[in-house]
């Protein structure tokens, strides 16, 4: 019991005695609303107190930083070691415009670098492939062989910043590209660091951007697992992403219980794909996940799934090593949440997201631009969001003492309460034969259009309000400037692409690539043929149309 | 006799992936009781169009938020015309500048909706402006 006895009682009978103050006053003055729900729709209470958290049990579910269950952090000593790492994702147009992005980020003070790629290197096409048309270098970095590559990471210290790269299906590749990268600066394997986030659950479920169909894309996973395991220690080699499930509409529970099922599904393919032993690889799977406007219940959500993974590495799989039951991850604001009317207020919304990204312990973080919802960040706005960041750490004072609000009647409550929810959806997938199974029955994608069209409809009839969108509607528009990708882009990259290929050894590529065939073919690791690859200047389409070729095409099934 | 359903199909042109809003209107318009068909992402504006005409719908809707919908929506109603099905009605939304507004109803969009347009509006729009073709 988490109180004392008498504690108890008096809370009773203060309880009682309030509870009629509360029938006297909204006698007078009624509630403004019948109901009140955070964002995903949870109810919540007009007050919560010390019998809300009776049955916890203070050594199992609470304890202190650095003790299981790691619901007060991972690091025993907080943030006063080192702060969250201020990795702003980033990536517009050809690699030497990111570049140029990078050196004034690193320049600003943001201690990690995170790569935003563009849809036909996301899809694992070259910029002059027809599907590619129109897209190059629009929503992120266009990247098509080791050359570009070598271009971004000029005057990177491969050696001392880490790299996060958003790539999927192509993952492999880009990897292998930034392994050879560092392999012709010099850099040993075993000092890069850095993550990829080759999480394809996830695109099925969310975020949709495929090539092969899952049991092979899980494959190419553990093939990268595995690799890592052995050559690249420091390599974060899966951000299991809940991010991308919440932008397209999840609640905060479906985001949490999905997430971590899908990182289930990965332990239990590596096991048994590889041989692997869980602590060979468990402290390098790292998560990522949405930090979104509901204050509290996402401080909850990021509390309850260190919470969570901890158990279930500890009790499901037996993990030994402390390391495997952390679960440390990546938090980004959400996207979703900004409004493209009154753009100046979305800096006040990432700035609460990230302080609950904070309050709720985040690794690592990014921060969105106030102009994210109409455009690439302009260089203005991204410095106005890492400011933001600054300031929560050096001037807030949140970061002063670990986990500030553990033992909130309310903070608590929800965070139990988002974890029964979130054990409940990992029972039912469990049940429907895991999370490749379920998804080929459409059960995450449909219980988040479900959640996405209700909270379209709450929109529309007022119900939730987004301020500057649905209420307090200003006709003036607030102008402000927009980055733009010129079309020109596309024409340079393809005169580039044309160029590598003319001066590149054909043959040496033609001979990797069929390399890699049979490496596929024979169910062998990639990683190795994949380096060669693109070490002979293998473009990304090609090395992925070998994957094509063996594993076959995953097409949207488009479920609505 | 009764007015055949308008047919709508709502379509994902290029490699985006970002589907939350297409979905959401294809639920919306099925519930408005239209006919709703869903391509699904990764189109590309030559698939479109052919299921499109295929499918014999009134409407094409198109999403996109990755920035390229200056080449696929003008694309997607040049196709329809180079078939001659130019009476079906192409509306568009997604990520779409302001600025971007004119080269897209030049090219012949009739209609572009962007984030805070509520599913009323659309609907309202599409009532107005869409007649099923017998």
């Amino acid at each position: 019991m988490y109180f004392v006895k008498e504690v108890l009682e008096q809370s009773k009978v203060l309880k009682k005695k309030w509870e009629d103050s509360v029938r006297k006053m909204v006698g007078k003055t009624p509630d403004q609303k019948p109901r009140w729900s955070t964002v995903s729709d949870l109810e919540i209470r007009r007050l919560y107190t010390p019998e809300d958290i009776k049955d916890m049990d203070f050594e199992n579910d609470i304890s202190y930083p650095g003790e299981f269950p790691f619901l007060r952090g991972n690091q025993a000593t907080g943030y006063r070691g080192k702060y969250w790492t201020l990795r702003m994702f980033s990536g517009m147009g050809s690699a030497a415009d990111t570049n140029k992005r990078w050196r004034m980020l690193i320049n600003s003070g943001q201690t990690g670098l995170s790569t935003a790629f563009d849809y036909p290197t996301l899809m694992g096409y070259d910029t002059d492939d027809p599907k590619a048309r129109g897209e190059c270098g629009k929503c992120g970095v266009a990247i098509d062989t080791l050359e570009d590559f070598l271009q971004l990471m000029d005057g990177i210290p491969m050696d001392k910043v880490t790299t996060s790269m958003t790539i999927n299906p192509p993952a492999s590749v880009l990897w292998a590209m930034y392994c050879a990268a560092a392999d012709l600066r010099g850099i040993p394997l075993a000092r890069i660091g850095g993550t990829i986030q080759n999480d394809m659950l996830k695109e099925f479920i969310a975020q949709k951007t495929f090539m092969c169909p899952p049991g092979p894309s899980v494959k190419l996973i553990c093939d990268t697992v595995e690799f890592g395991a052995s050559h690249v220690p420091l390599w974060n080699t899966i951000s299991i992403s809940g991010y991308h499930i919440r932008e397209a509409g999840a609640t905060a529970v479906q985001e949490l219980a999905f997430t971590i099922r899908d990182g289930m599904e990965y332990v239990e393919n590596v096991i048994a794909q590889k041989g692997l032993n869980i602590d060979d690889f468990a402290p390098r799977l790292s998560f990522f996940f949405n930090s979104h406007i509901d204050f509290f219940e996402e401080i909850a959500k990021l509390r309850a799934a260190r919470r969570i993974w901890a158990k279930l590495m500890r009790d499901r799989y037996n993990a030994k090593n402390p390391r495997s039951l952390w679960m440390r991850y990546h938090t980004q604001t959400a996207g979703c949440s900004l409004t493209a009317q009154q753009p100046y207020n979305n800096v006040v919304r990432t700035a609460i997201e990230a302080l609950a990204a904070v309050l709720g312990g985040t690794q690592s973080l990014h921060t969105n631009s106030l102009d994210e919802v109409l455009c690439l960040p302009s260089d203005h706005a991204v410095e106005i969001a890492l400011r933001t960041q600054q300031i929560i750490a050096e001037e807030s004072g949140v970061a002063n003492t670990i986990d500030p609000l553990a033992g909130s009647y309310f903070v608590e409550t929800l965070t139990n309460e988002i974890e029964e929810k979130t054990w409940e959806y990992i029972h039912k997938i469990d049940d429907m034969g895991g999370m490749i199974a379920a998804i080929d029955r459409g059960f995450p994608q449909l219980e988040i259009a479900d959640s996405a069209y209700r909270f379209q409809k709450q929109i529309d009839a007022g119900e939730k309000i987004m301020v500057g969108m649905n209420k307090y509607v200003n006709d003036d528009v607030q102008k402000i400037p927009l980055l733009d990708i010129d079309d020109s882009v596309e024409q340079e990259q393809i005169k580039r692409l044309n160029g590598v290929r003319r001066r590149r050894d054909n043959r040496a590529v033609t001979k990797s690539l069929n390399d890699l065939k049979n490496t596929c073919k024979n169910g062998k690791n990639v990683m190795p043929c994949c380096i060669e690859a693109v070490k002979n200047y293998a473009s990304v389409q090609e090395i992925c149309d070998v994957y094509r070729d063996v594993y076959g095409e995953y097409h949207d099934p488009g479920l609505f | 006799m009764s007015e055949r359903k308008i047919r709508i199909m709502v379509a994902k042109p290029g490699l985006d992936g970002h589907d939350r809003g297409a979905r959401v209107l294809a639920r919306c318009f099925r519930d408005a009781g239209f006919e709703v068909i869903y391509t699904g992402c990764h189109q590309t504006p030559e698939q479109i169009a052919a299921s499109a005409i295929q499918e014999d719908v009134d409407l094409v809707g198109l999403s996109c938020l990755s920035g390229a919908h200056r080449y696929l929506f003008p694309r997607v109603v040049e196709l329809l015309k180079q078939q001659e099905a130019e009476d079906i009605c192409v509306i568009g939304g997604g990520i779409i500048p302001e600025a971007d507004f004119p080269m897209l109803y030049d090219a012949g969009i009739k209609a572009i909706f962007t984030p805070g347009a509520s599913l009323d509006s659309i609907v309202a729009w599409v009532r107005e402006n869409v007649r099923p073709d017998f």
